[in-house]
């Protein structure tokens, strides 16, 4: 990410800081140069535009903004870019093929496990971490997977019921 | 034989059809305000204020300035040097947009930046250097209305107290007279506590004005993109076509969304001097200290009762803490926030409600947070107030209500603060609740359970929901009536595109709004795209909020629809050189009265609109209309919950839960289920202390959602 500022005097312009990254991003090899207190959520929605992750609190609280990070997963909001150095970071851009939704999106879509959508993302890929874990979860299993993602206009019943579905389809 | 189609097949009414709008959520594709960015875009970061009252002695601004990457530093002063340090509420009030004289809340906005990077601007914050003077806190209604409590708006000419408003309704001297004949008077004091709606996205915007085409153009989290734009156009003086509000997806709202927030402004402004985007997007713990909270409001309610049971007099009084500005939404002929849709459903001789607002340091607001005009806080104060009279009789709760109930054949019903309602089966309503959670078992049940130290206990709720405005004799903001409007284009191949004046966060408006067209032309509604929230594309509207869109813009969508049936009748008769006199309707086609077999779809209609239409008829398929309803609708419902307590701790647990709603016609089943669903947790939420809680300097203890 390059940044150009203005020329406000004669002073040579404050060096900021950065670091160089490599990682992969839905399977794709990635360099960037970060600040080092640049927040993978940043990283992942400003420098590599995807903006599936939501950010909902910056406290890691809602989970709006989880992703995978070498198939666990993780509040993005709470990692610096310079930590996923080295890393395999997944997103909800990478969960359907062209032609196809995954599992999960479906479910999420059968069982009405969503209205607005801004937490969505961040549940499906919490669910994903939990399926790849736990192929055949119990109800319990799945709210205690998705016990820090916050949800507010669903009341969560369907969002489990989303999750339930996705499992059972991809068992079989 | 009739050849009409299967309205389920088609997605119409009725249908459980799956959302259209999750095919982009689910892949991550929605685009929220934030998911925006525009060529040459800025972002802005607003300092907010540590103290809830205080005197601002000075602002340095220099070292924030010093930062490389910064364009802009806005205070109080400057903007009131361009007339924009106040602007006007949604309920004739005005609040600072950035404080000048001194801050009235913890988190007001005291000064913004404006930088290359929300980093950069985040640390300008940190430079900027304010020097305070505290001033004495008052955070509830009682410290604002004792002797000598500080005057919170010194900055408004005539105003010598903290009162806002005091109201009143009903009457007085009758509800005297029938308290003093009563058997017994059962009395509540309560407190409905602050809570936050609390979208999981905070609110923000990006203003873009352009100076070549002088057009400015925001994006924005509105519920309400009209009502926004003739606020702009009023407040900054800016030619209204020269204006477009857009609302894209709204990550969720619960009346949120409505008020206008200062750093909407903020960011508008330094547009314009910039002549750059500039976007600005809320944290969590800006949204929850200073945007519009609900609730905090106290009651103290008082029944007159006969010892059989019957009520015969309300009285209410109700003191509403509505923070340092008054910037709810509030129709100002009818003020229907104000409690007084309490006691629809109950047969109440006569009753007076005083109602009372004042100003404290707290955050502005007292929106409906997920109800209408503020009706939970309204049935709450009913509700408890009802089941305090039934045990201070010693009466079954149930009984008490079923005997005070509006009976069916009361209708059309004046409330005693007087609302007319229309229709209403209060007692079936119970009834078929009381089965279904089995009340008489229970309450057996209860009783041995309690016996063995076991404690189970049950709720009843009844409510009535005044919802739909207008109409606009009644209801309007800030002089703007409310009705609201829907336009309809019917392409030649028979696809259709439908805008509306609303603007959803959630509630699945691309859906049902296709499932309203198809119940009415027959066109499949997955042939039907939904667009809504854009005021230079979508007809005028008053928004969604106060559970008024499915009402009025989804009756507006089907007058619509039915003007283009009406000329689409036309292009049948013409098609099938027959009189119109002799055409007849089923869904999705034109017959002859006389030769059923013959007739056309009304996609062939379509494109004899556009291709073949008779001499002298204007040609296309489109059309607007604007809906005024003549009355609110009055759903009403009944909910039993049954829990079980633990003595030791005290913690509760629900064992089961029946809803009872009356909620019309049902357009897309699922969504209405999963509405309720939604909206009980957050009841239950409540109910476990979701609150928002502040100590007595009027620091906010509940400032994110850990706390």
């Amino acid at each position: 990410m390059t940044i150009v500022y203005e020329d406000h005097d004669d002073e040579a312009a404050t060096d900021v800081p950065v670091r160089r990254i490599k990682f992969s991003i839905n399977g794709k090899k990635m360099v960037a140069e970060v600040e080092p207190r640049l927040l993978l959520a940043h990283l992942i929605r400003r420098g590599l535009g995807l903006t599936g992750t939501h950010m909902g609190c910056d406290t890691t609280n809602c989970g709006a903004c989880t992703v995978l990070v070498d198939g666990r997963a993780v509040k993005s909001c709470t990692m610096l870019a310079v930590q996923a150095d080295g890393h395999e970071i997944s997103t909800v851009e990478g969960l359907a093929t062209a032609s196809e939704l995954h599992p999960l999106q479906e479910g999420f879509k059968e069982e009405h496990g969503l209205q607005c959508g801004f937490c969505t993302p961040g549940m499906m890929m919490a669910a994903k971490a939990l399926l790849e874990e736990n192929p055949d979860p119990t109800e319990e299993d799945v709210r205690w997977a998705l016990s820090g993602n916050l949800c507010r206009c669903t009341g969560y019943q369907n969002i489990v019921k989303s999750v339930l579905w996705a499992a059972e389809k991809l068992r079989s | 034989m009739s050849q009409a189609l299967d309205e389920i097949k088609i997605g119409g009414l009725g249908a459980s059809r799956k959302r259209v709008e999750d095919n982009r959520f689910t892949r991550g594709k929605g685009n929220y305000t934030d998911d925006i960015t525009l060529p040459g875009m800025l972002h802005m970061e607003i300092l907010r204020s540590p103290l809830a009252h205080a005197r601002i002695v000075s602002i340095d601004t220099s070292k924030a300035w010093d930062i490389p990457g910064v364009h802009l530093v806005l205070t109080g002063e400057m903007m009131a040097t361009r007339n924009l340090a106040w602007m006007p509420t949604l309920s004739y009030d005005t609040q600072a947009v950035l404080a000048t004289d001194k801050v009235r809340f913890q988190g007001q906005e005291v000064a913004c930046v404006i930088a290359d990077d929300p980093y950069i601007a985040k640390d300008a914050c940190e430079a900027i250097d304010v020097e305070y003077e505290q001033l004495p806190v008052i955070v509830n209604p009682i410290q604002a209305v004792a002797d000598g409590a500080p005057l919170i708006r010194d900055d408004k000419e005539n105003q010598q107290d903290n009162v806002i408003y005091d109201w009143e309704v009903g009457d007085a001297a009758g509800t005297d007279r029938a308290f003093a004949q009563a058997d017994v008077i059962s009395k509540l004091h309560l407190h409905y506590p602050r809570s936050h709606p609390s979208p999981i996205e905070c609110c923000g915007s990006i203003a873009d004005f352009n100076r070549a085409t002088s057009k400015l153009t925001v994006y924005m989290t509105t519920q309400a993109p009209h009502i926004i734009r003739a606020a702009v156009a009023l407040v900054a003086e800016l030619p209204e076509h020269m204006i477009r509000i857009i609302s894209p997806d709204i990550g969720g709202g619960f009346g949120n969304k409505v008020p206008v927030y200062p750093g909407y402004v903020m960011s508008i402004l330094a547009s314009i001097l910039l002549e750059r985007p500039v976007k600005w997007i809320e944290d969590k713990t800006g949204n929850l200290i200073s945007t519009g909270f609900a609730r905090d409001v106290y009651l103290d309610g008082e029944m007159a009762l006969r010892q059989d049971g019957k009520i015969l007099a309300v009285r209410m009084h109700t003191d509403a803490d509505h923070g340092a500005f008054f910037a709810d939404a509030q129709p100002s002929k009818f003020k229907i926030g104000l409690m007084h849709s309490a006691f629809a459903a109950y047969d109440i001789p006569v009753a007076h409600l005083s109602a009372r607002g004042t100003y404290t340091n707290k955050a502005p607001g007292g929106v409906a947070y997920r109800c209408s005009f503020r009706v939970t806080e309204a049935m709450f104060f009913q509700e408890r107030m009802v089941q305090a009279a039934a045990d201070d009789l010693g009466m079954d709760q149930a009984e008490f209500r079923r005997m005070n109930f509006v009976r069916d054949d009361q209708f059309p019903h004046r409330t005693p603060f007087g609302f007319l309602t229309d229709s209403g089966q209060y007692g079936k309503c119970l009834d078929v609740g009381l089965k279904a959670i089995g009340y008489e078992d229970f309450r057996r049940q209860q009783k041995e359970s309690r016996a063995r130290g076991r404690l189970l206990g049950l709720g009843i709720s009844t409510m009535t929901e005044p919802l739909g405005a207008g109409n606009s004799r009644e209801y309007d903001i800030l002089g703007i009536k409310m009705f609201d409007s829907a336009e309809l284009k019917i392409h030649m191949t028979g696809k259709a595109i439908v805008r509306t004046g609303a603007r959803g966060q959630g509630q699945g408006h691309e859906t049902t709004w296709a499932q309203i067209v198809a119940h009415e032309l027959g066109i499949p509604a997955d042939d039907i795209v939904v667009e809504e929230g854009d005021t230079d594309t979508a007809p005028f509207g008053m928004g969604t909020y106060a559970s008024r869109s499915t009402p009025v813009a989804g009756a507006a969508i089907a007058m619509v629809s039915r003007k283009i049936r009406a000329k689409a009748r036309k292009l049948a008769a013409h098609l099938l050189e027959a009189s119109e006199e002799d055409i007849e309707w089923e869904l999705g086609r034109f017959y002859i009265r006389s030769a059923p077999d013959r007739g056309v779809t009304i996609q062939e209609c379509a494109m004899a609109a556009y291709s073949n239409m008779p001499d002298g008829m204007e040609p296309g398929l489109e059309n607007t209309a604007y809906y005024d309803p003549p009355n609110l609708t009055w759903p009403f419902a009944v909910y039993i919950v049954t829990v079980e307590v633990d003595p030791e701790t005290g913690v509760w647990d629900v064992l089961n839960m029946v809803a009872v709603d009356d909620c019309g016609v049902r357009i897309n089943p699922m969504i209405v289920e999963g509405q309720i669903m939604g909206g009980l947790t957050e009841a239950y939420a409540m109910a476990n202390m979701q609150f928002i809680t502040f100590d007595a300097e009027g620091n906010c203890v509940g400032s994110n959602y850990m706390d």
